[in-house]
């Protein structure tokens, strides 16, 4: 069976099963479109949410950032910590509280714990922003795994995917988003750790990625570190140490707790926590999804090491035993005929891959041109420029299946496993923003005295337009697709994260004062970006080139949602302090949402 | 009147834990991962040195246990106040 009909079979298998899922999932009431009925068990929702959370970049292009990062893997870190360490936050200052308010969406929480209708729609706006920046990125990767795996165009594969989302989010709301979830995270953790397990075999002998990143090297007999090994071949080549040390700690820590803060305030993260029975619930679901988040978030770094090291052992065969610039690099003519570099031509043919034989010896010399000292070698021996033209990112996990000469349903299995994750997330997100619009502008303002039943045809069709529009903007992506995400981080940690916080942990903080510290936090944030990336990312239009140099005290527009955070919470405390104290009936609403007791009466709906 | 002074202690005793843990969140991560790095280069967990191995996976499973803990601690708490489910 060629590997075009496997791929088809697996990934239509999986579709199938989403698609069951959507039709024994139908949501019959607006509770269970919004939060599942408020009856999933903990474990299964932790598994629901790390599908939510890892998105398409997750699986798809993490492990090559770390990778393949010219500042080297170590800099990298700053994603793996920031991305599952916003979870601690959210276990201990955010979910259990918010699961005992117990009602919908993030914006609501907002509205009355600040006993306003404006701070709801400020609320409402900046999960907007965040929630359809993300989303885009997700079509986009839906598109493109099809277009990968399944030889159709990148649109055609776009419409499909947004064809199944539509089928489970539209019917099953929530309810259907969750259970299909569960369904997802199983294909792409099983998708994740299979090429992982072989390629750690083959390179360190363990069964456990985790151990093979500090295991030793196993292809030259085991007597030196992975680690060193790859830190050896990459300087030797001209590359950056792998585990150098960051060059601006002040920054590595404000990216990486901006990361955190701003996992912590996505709401369609938060808004799975509203779907469990429990207060306790909340606590002990968020550290089962922070498990099934580690499985893939532990195995990511080896990945990295180890493909970066295969890949640099494939194109200096030398330099599995000894030094790489000892012995020739890789001959075009190995390429074209030795089956198990077979790879190398497919996935060149994809574009992710690319080499050129400058000087036409008939060698493909990889090394990094710009270092001085590996540029004199190579002046010496007749290179004229690094031969490996392009590595993308993408390549190291979706490659790594043939690299490893893995059989052909593993491969079809990666494709599922992309398609789940980005699906996942996709779908999380959608019900954010339809649950925004038909909770809180629909029912919380323009029709408070809406039918059950109208808010829940109301929450279908704010669903399927979120879908068109989603659809829309993966198809014709604004130019800004990839600076977006430090955007929808950036706000995500200088809006909503302090705004529930205060509201949560301070009686004192008041309507005024959390208006104008989202505001502050919300505007603070979006022209340091804007200054840099382009006012609204209109190229051109930034007032300063996007280089450390020009960086205000090293701070990247990556790392400034944690200053904005600060920002948010200073002008929300001296506000708040001018001003009145909120009444009473705010006072034992904050005081009712900080113990457990009483959760199922206090729903209201 | 018993049962304010009752919810403000219980209050009181989570942030207690919620601080503690919060230390502990810092320094496996920002502190031994980041900031300590240079000082412990010279410790190693297997191939990798304490600070990188912190980076990219030690301090991943310390945020695990601290969840777990955080929540075994507040159903403990919850009880011993009354105040659970």
């Amino acid at each position: 069976m060629d590997q075009f009909t496997l791929n088809l079979i697996v990934v239509g298998f999986t579709f199938a099963i989403y698609i069951g899922i959507a039709i024994w999932a139908r949501a019959g009431t607006t509770a269970e479109f919004y939060a599942a009925g408020q009856g999933v068990h903990p474990v299964l929702n932790g598994m629901a949410t790390g599908a939510d959370w890892m998105s398409a970049a997750s699986f798809i292009s993490m492990a090559g950032i770390i990778a393949m990062a010219g500042a080297g893997g170590y800099q990298q870190s700053a994603f793996l910590m920031g991305w599952t360490g916003g979870y601690v936050l959210l276990a201990l200052l955010l979910a259990p509280y918010l699961r005992k308010f117990g009602k919908f969406t993030v914006p609501e929480f907002i509205g009355d714990r600040f006993y306003s209708g404006g701070a709801r729609l400020v609320g409402v706006i900046c999960l907007i922003v965040i929630s359809v920046t993300y989303v885009i990125g997700q079509m986009r990767g839906v598109g493109v795994t099809f277009a990968r795996f399944l030889e159709v165009s990148t649109d055609m594969g776009l419409y499909i995917g947004a064809a199944i989302v539509f089928a489970y989010a539209v019917f099953g709301g929530m309810k259907g988003i969750t259970y299909t979830q569960v369904a997802q995270y199983v294909v792409l953790i099983i998708a994740y750790t299979i090429p992982a397990i072989f390629i750690s075999l083959n390179l360190t002998g363990s069964f456990l990625p985790q151990l093979g990143l500090i295991g030793s090297y196993a292809p030259s007999g085991g007597d030196v570190a992975l680690l060193a090994k790859l830190d050896a071949v990459v300087t030797e080549l001209g590359f950056t140490q792998y585990t150098a040390d960051t060059t601006n700690m002040f920054n590595m820590i404000l990216f990486t707790m901006s990361l955190m803060i701003g996992t912590a305030g996505l709401p369609h993260v938060i808004i799975r926590f509203f779907t469990v029975p429990k207060v306790a619930d909340a606590r002990s679901s968020a550290g089962w999804a922070l498990v099934f988040i580690a499985l893939l978030y532990t195995v990511a770094p080896a990945v990295g090491a180890m493909a970066r090291l295969n890949l640099t052992t494939t194109f200096w065969p030398n330099a599995v035993q000894g030094d790489a610039l000892a012995g020739d690099a890789i001959s075009l003519e190995a390429i074209n005929t030795d089956p198990s570099l077979a790879w190398i031509n497919t996935w060149k043919n994809t574009g992710l891959l690319g080499f050129e034989d400058k000087n036409g010896d008939g060698l493909i010399q990889y090394y990094n041109d710009a270092n001085p000292a590996v540029a004199a070698i190579a002046a010496e021996r007749g290179w004229v420029g690094n031969e490996l033209t392009k590595v993308d990112n993408d390549m190291m996990v979706l490659a790594n299946p043939e690299i490893a000469a893995l059989p052909g349903w593993v491969i079809a299995l990666v494709a599922a496993g992309g398609l789940a994750a980005a699906l996942s997330t996709a779908a999380g997100l959608l019900l954010a923003i339809s649950s925004a619009v038909s909770h809180d502008l629909i029912k919380g303002s323009i029709n408070p005295n809406i039918s059950e039943k109208g808010e829940l045809l109301a929450a279908r069709i704010s669903m399927g337009g979120a879908i068109v529009v989603a659809t829309y903007l993966g198809l014709n992506p604004p130019g800004f697709a990839a600076q977006v995400v430090a955007l929808a981080f950036g706000l995500a940690a200088a809006t909503i994260f302090p705004v529930l916080m205060m509201g949560i942990f301070s009686k004192r903080i008041n309507k005024e004062g959390a208006i104008a510290g989202m505001l502050a936090g919300l505007v603070f944030t979006a022209v340091y970006i804007f200054l840099y990336l382009g006012w609204f990312f209109v190229p051109g239009t930034n007032m300063y080139e996007n280089i450390p140099a020009n960086h205000f005290f090293g701070i990247s527009p990556l790392s400034i949602g944690t200053v904005g955070a600060v920002v948010n919470f200073g002008v929300a405390y001296v506000v708040s302090m001018a001003t009145k104290a909120p009444p009473q009936h705010v006072v034992d609403l904050i005081e009712s949402i900080r113990v457990p007791k009483g959760a199922g009466a206090a729903t209201g709906h | 009147m018993a049962d304010r002074t009752s919810s403000s202690a219980y209050w009181a005793a989570n942030v207690r834990v919620i601080l503690i843990s919060l230390v502990i969140w810092f320094f496996c991560s920002f502190g031994l991962g980041i900031i300590l790095r240079p000082a412990l280069s010279g410790i190693m967990v297997g191939g990798a040195d304490l600070g990188f191995w912190f980076a990219q996976n030690g301090s991943i499973y310390v945020f695990l246990v601290l969840i777990f803990a955080y929540a075994w601690r507040m159903n403990k708490l919850d009880k011993e106040f009354g105040v659970e489910e």
